[in-house]
């Protein structure tokens, strides 16, 4: 990826965790940890993967993306905005009783969601579904979601595994947000779903380990989903649960918690200081 | 007399399904492994390209279920009502029903009279758990006209279903003309001192229950009431009106089903006595099927002594 490019992303990226931060403080309430992680990955399927028209959000053709981990809906509302399927401005509606920014993701209520989630296993069904959908029609679109490494203590998130790697569901891509922490602890603590990227191989799933922070890897890994045939892909990306904001990175505690006034202050002053960097 | 002709409202569901696949209906059809029993193999032989098995694993079909309907195809899902109602209610209310998708369920092997699997597969609670989500839209034929129309009316309506059908053979109770239209009840026996609202395999039971009544003295309106949701509050209303008198007649749990639709209608309108046929918060045993519907009071004699007791309630 040239440097240009790159640099784009990441102030995507940047802006989408500043829009992370303004919808979690005003609504105060939310799940800044697990937002801020995949900001990255987002930034990199709705800029340069995936086929879609913020002012078609229903074309038929469009590739389609569901955020199984639905709690992390900050993050997918911000890169949305970005995109100009909604203003930037309504992020600070976020969990308002009279926005269509639900805590949760509803695709009957916000333009640019595909699936309404936030019950944790059942999104990779869905976007199973999705991609079966497509084989039906012999239609080319392809199927993203993200799952949280918590989520796949959850049974269905094996029921969908089995079924998709039986039906060599290659249009599908499910990454993992591994970033080791679930709201009880860490996840070998909790109830360890170690080895994850073992066990999306032996569910016969074609399987890329990367830095979920790297957009390189984050290209190449899904250039290579796009290579292999008659197998879907598992991309476990090792990430930071709260990138970006220093008292949040690697802490439980952030899971599903917003900022007070100060601590907004200084997540903003530490994301807009990211931002100078880059645009320098 | 002509011989009467009995039929399970599971077959008439695979039947119905390939007749959808015939027409070229724009449909999908979606099983758990029981594909033999809940009758969509017959779709899975006439139309094996529009067929999919999902293996045992109830709560992915309702999840893939959902994702086929997001892309938009209709999608017609099924297993036992234990494990599609039951197992994945989480699923049917989240995936399916709160984003207001196009999947169909089809239930089968409702109520007692799955027989002798006993009560780990009777599901008497299928309806209870169907109504608390909205939007949902439930449907239990008396027969297997009803039922073929039930499914028919489903693949047209837009937004989630859920299809009751039993595994029992049971006796044809509409000729083959019956128009069904989803959220109305319709009068089968007309009757002036009380009103029997039944649905699925007990609206037979109903009828004989009328005649029974009739012959000392008690004339008792009967209503097939095929809907259970949204629920058909006019021909409610009207019946108890007319009757000041009410029992329904369920092959499901007295907690959350037709009994407690009808009663919550009455309740808050026209308050008139409400006696429920059904199961009565217990759980079921290994049987034959008719034997169990008799020892469970789903039948004709515990209606006409239930008519009785709402009668004097009066």
């Amino acid at each position: 990826m040239d440097n240009n490019k790159k640099k784009e992303l990441q102030l995507f990226a940047t802006k989408a965790r500043i829009g992370v931060i303004e919808g979690v403080f005003n609504a105060k309430a939310g799940h800044p940890g697990g937002s801020l992680s995949i900001c990255d990955v987002l930034a990199y399927l709705y800029n340069e993967e995936m086929n879609i028209d913020p002012k078609n959000p229903g074309l038929e053709s469009r590739d389609r993306f569901v955020l199984s981990k639905g709690h992390a809906a900050p993050a997918l509302y911000a890169t949305l905005a970005l995109k100009g399927f909604f203003p930037v401005e309504d992020l600070k509606t976020l969990r308002k009783s009279d926005s269509y920014l639900q805590g949760h993701p509803n695709m009957n209520k916000t333009p640019g969601v595909d699936m309404s989630t936030g019950s944790l296993g059942q999104g990779i069904s869905a976007a199973v579904g999705m991609a079966l959908g497509a084989k039906f029609d012999n239609a080319d679109y392809r199927v993203y979601t993200i799952l949280g490494d918590g989520e796949i203590e959850e049974g269905e998130v094996w029921e969908a595994a089995m079924f998709a790697g039986n039906r060599k569901l290659d249009n599908l891509v499910a990454f993992v947000d591994y970033n080791n922490l679930q709201i009880d602890g860490t996840i070998d603590e909790v109830n360890s779903a170690y080895p994850i990227a073992d066990k999306f191989k032996a569910f016969n799933w074609n399987v890329v380990e990367i830095d979920g922070h790297n957009l390189d890897e984050i290209e190449s890994a899904l250039n290579n989903a796009k290579s292999v045939k008659d197998m879907p892909t598992c991309i476990v990306m090792k990430t930071v649960k709260g990138k970006g904001v220093s008292y949040m990175e690697n802490s439980c505690g952030w899971h599903g918690k917003a900022p007070n006034e100060e601590e907004y202050n200084q997540a903003m002053a530490e994301l807009n200081a990211q931002l100078k960097e880059l645009e320098a | 007399m002509a011989e009467v002709i009995k039929c399970a409202t599971r077959d008439a569901y695979g039947k119905t399904l390939v007749e959808l696949g015939d027409k070229g209906a724009n449909i999908i059809v979606l099983d758990a492994d029981l594909a033999a029993a809940t009758k969509t193999g017959m779709f899975k032989k006439a139309h094996p390209e529009r067929f999919v098995d999902v293996g045992i694993a109830e709560s992915n079909l309702m999840g893939v279920a959902a994702g086929l309907a997001a892309t938009g195809h209709t999608v017609f899902a099924s297993s036992f009502a234990m494990f599609a109602a039951g197992r994945a209610f989480e699923q049917i209310r989240n995936s399916i029903g709160y984003p207001h998708l196009n999947v169909k369920i089809g239930a089968t092997h409702a109520g007692i009279s799955v027989g002798e699997d006993g009560a780990s597969h009777q599901c008497c609670e299928d309806i209870a758990l169907m109504r608390t989500i909205p939007g949902m839209v439930i449907l239990n034929p008396a027969d297997d006209i009803e039922a073929r129309a039930c499914v028919l009316a489903a693949a047209e309506h837009d937004g989630p279903v859920y299809m009751r059908f039993g595994r029992l053979a049971v006796p044809r109770v509409f000729d083959e003309d019956y128009t069904f239209e989803i959220g109305k009840g319709n009068i089968l026996i007309e009757g002036s001192d009380v009103t029997i609202i039944a649905s699925g395999l007990m609206v037979n039971e109903a009828i004989m229950a009328a005649e029974k009544l009739k012959s000392e003295g008690i004339s008792a309106r009967v209503v097939n009431m095929a809907t259970i949701k949204p629920i058909d509050r006019d021909i409610i209303i009207d019946s108890a009106k007319k009757t000041g008198a009410i029992v329904t007649a369920e092959e499901h749990s007295v907690i959350g089903g037709l009994g407690s639709a009808v009663s919550e209608v009455i309740c808050e309108t026209i308050p008139v006595p409400v006696v429920k046929v059904g199961v009565n918060d217990v759980f079921g045993k290994s049987g034959p099927a008719v034997e169990l519907l008799h020892i469970y009071g789903l039948d004709a004699d515990n209606i006409a002594d239930k008519v009785k007791q709402a009668i004097s309630l009066k």
